[in-house]
């Protein structure tokens, strides 16, 4: 179903938790919500279940408002972090709890959960009771109790993030799967920008209870709107430039003034891809050192220093790294190929700019 | 898909890495069962070789003499009702204190516990001060013809009082480890405040409050001081079970004050069992 959230707020005690936010699902998507620990997500996600009531805004469902209607009648799936199974419960009875609640009758419910044991593959696992689960079953016994009842819409807050790398992989590319068979609304929260860019059709990000980006996975990693969202999705080159003589330098990089007087300042970005390097020293205007390189699979990073102390991160790819035979102490040289201007002196672009948030190392890896 | 299942194995202990080969560690094993066998189990089994100390034929008299069946019936009717008062009560606190934030919580939590810091017997005076002749309600009750103090209505009062903190204090704890998450996922798959509650809530704590509520009888029928101040002591009518014992004991008959205080030792050792038992079941609650 479709979801629309118009200028909600949501303040606990003091602190504000959301402060005006405006979205739209259209029906059907995959939509991730991706952000720092602390940003909002799960109480938005909490919102639209109505496990939370919003301060102000409005909260619609199909169009019609839904802010008075209590979370037993919004027909949604929830999946919790911890899984929330009732634990003194068998899988099976986990599994039946909504349906009973329905009062459906006996015959439906065991087709129903024959149905559902099928698609979540947990044959021989109904009569278990949930500390007798992997963290893996325990999962899919979640979602399965989310879905048995057949909701309008999956809500799930941080579904993979408790479950380890190799069961994570197999756990998103179950869930594409289910989205398109199924054809729900699925809106799940991740602080992992790998795993939204991989299973969302498309990826709000949040920072500080505001929304700062909507868009698709490819949209927000090649058109980040401000900083905060650069630096969040994928890794990104900083430079803070100032102009000199007609044009931006940092250090000995030069760049366009982009109508800017001397004495101004001026911060761009750009992707590892866009640092083209070459072993061959007179190919390129620019030298640097190769200091390290991180294998990211099929790519690689590398990181490069230049004479003046500068650091900048390149992205190549294996084939290409073995091609023009480097290693870490090699000199080579490189060229910027596109960049974005992040914010000019007196015209910043984002509506915010978060300068201080770090991207934790493991993001941002592999992209 | 499947993991593997790790959570329910457990490594088996290598034995030759066991602590425990120390002579230090015989010693307090062998102090701890030593004071536990002179100062618990010594006197408990007095009791009982007391009580049969002319034959079964004496014992048995004991307890079918009118005044100690008539303290039994009591003892079970104040237990009948003030467990489950205690019980729904203990819930309610439990529950609002462990899930929910409200203004006078921490008043609340120790308002709990008071009847553990009080004495039995200052409990039972406040019962005196409010309900007797000269009391604050005293004269009240005596126009209305209502009779509290020296009858079953006050020494229901009086172990309410004292058996008050048992229920809540064992749920609180548990309660607050589960968090509101169960009940929040009821909610969302469409259940209701009460069907959540009865389904979610009570049973998810059932151990838990099941052990509370042995606690809770075990000490209502137990109870002595609290109970002695407003009970009056009338033989037949006001004597519940350990009124009953102290009474006999004055009285210096030889086989009666333990032939009945056979009754509550067997509680109390009923009651342990169903400890043990029910706090092996409550670990898997939390």
């Amino acid at each position: 179903m479709s979801i629309e959230l118009k200028n909600v707020s949501k303040h606990f005690g003091t602190v504000p938790a959301v402060q005006d936010i405006s979205i739209t699902v259209p029906e059907g998507e995959l939509i991730a919500l991706l952000g720092p620990s602390g940003s909002g997500k799960t109480t938005v996600l909490r919102l639209i279940a109505g496990l939370e009531s919003p301060d102000s805004g409005g909260i619609f469902v199909r169009g019609a408002q839904v802010n008075a209607l209590p979370v037993q009648k919004r027909n949604i799936g929830f999946i919790f972090q911890s899984y929330a199974l009732f634990k003194h419960m068998t899988v099976l009875g986990n599994i039946r709890f909504g349906l009973k609640i329905k009062g459906w009758s006996s015959e439906r419910i065991k087709a129903r959960v024959q149905d559902l044991t099928a698609l979540l593959d947990l044959h021989g696992l109904l009569e278990r009771y949930p500390h007798q689960l992997s963290g893996g079953q325990r999962q899919r016994v979640a979602i399965g109790r989310a879905l048995a009842p057949g909701p309008d819409v999956l809500l799930m807050d941080e579904p993979f993030a408790a479950v380890d790398a190799q069961i994570r992989q197999e756990l998103r590319l179950w869930l594409v799967r289910v989205h398109q068979e199924l054809k729900l609304t699925i809106l799940f929260v991740t602080h992992d920008q790998e795993e939204a860019m991989e299973v969302a059709d498309r990826i709000i990000i949040f920072s500080k209870g505001r929304v700062e980006q909507i868009g698709a996975p490819q949209e927000v990693y090649e058109k980040p709107v401000n900083e905060f969202v650069a630096r969040f999705v994928g890794v990104m080159n900083i430079l803070e430039l100032e102009v000199r003589d007609g044009v931006a330098r940092r250090e000995e990089l030069e760049f366009p003034a982009h109508g800017l007087a001397d004495g101004q300042k001026m911060r761009i970005g750009f992707r590892p891809y866009a640092v083209q390097v070459s072993s061959n020293i007179t190919a390129y205007r620019y030298l640097a050192v190769l200091r390290r390189t991180y294998f990211l699979g099929v790519m690689l990073r590398l990181e490069m220093e230049l004479p003046s102390g500068l650091i900048l991160r390149s992205r190549i790819s294996k084939e290409d790294y073995a091609r023009l035979g480097l290693a870490d102490g090699h000199t080579v040289s490189f060229q910027i190929r596109s960049y974005r201007i992040l914010s000019k002196e007196d015209e910043p672009l984002g509506a915010e700019v978060a300068t201080a948030y770090e991207v934790p190392p493991h993001l941002g890896e592999g992209i | 898909m499947n993991g593997p299942d790790n959570t329910i194995s457990s490594a088996p202990e290598n034995q030759a890495q066991r602590p425990g080969r120390d002579p230090v560690h015989w010693v307090l094993i062998a102090a701890a069962l030593l004071f536990a066998a002179v100062f618990l189990v010594l006197p408990l089994v007095n009791v009982f070789a007391q009580a049969l100390s002319l034959g079964l034929g004496p014992y048995w008299r004991a307890l079918i003499d009118p005044d100690t069946r008539s303290a039994i019936r009591l003892t079970l009717i104040i237990a009948a009702i003030t467990v489950p008062l205690n019980a729904v009560f203990g819930v309610a606190a439990a529950w609002a204190i462990a899930k929910f934030e409200f203004r006078g919580k921490a008043f609340l939590l120790s308002l709990i516990d008071l009847p553990f810091s009080i004495s039995p017997v200052v409990a039972g005076l406040l019962f005196v001060l409010l309900f007797g002749v000269n009391g604050l309600l005293g004269h009240w009750l005596e126009v209305h013809h209502v009779r509290i103090l020296f009858a079953l209505p006050g020494m229901v009062l009086a172990t309410i009082f004292v058996t008050f903190p048992y229920v809540a204090r064992e749920l609180i704890p548990i309660m607050r480890a589960q968090g509101r998450e169960q009940e929040e996922a009821a909610l969302t798959l469409g259940a209701g405040g009460w069907k959540t509650f009865w389904h979610v809530t009570l049973p998810s704590v059932r151990w838990g409050l099941f052990y509370g509520i042995v606690l809770c009888n075990a000490r209502a029928m137990g109870e002595f001081g609290a109970v002695s101040v407003v009970s009056g002591h009338i033989a037949g009518l006001t004597d519940t079970l350990p009124l009953r014992v102290e009474k006999l004991y004055n009285e210096f008959d030889p086989v009666a004050p333990f032939a009945v205080a056979t009754l509550l030792a067997l509680l109390a050792v009923a009651t342990m069992v169903l400890k043990a038992l029910l706090e092996w079941k409550t670990q898997r609650e939390r």
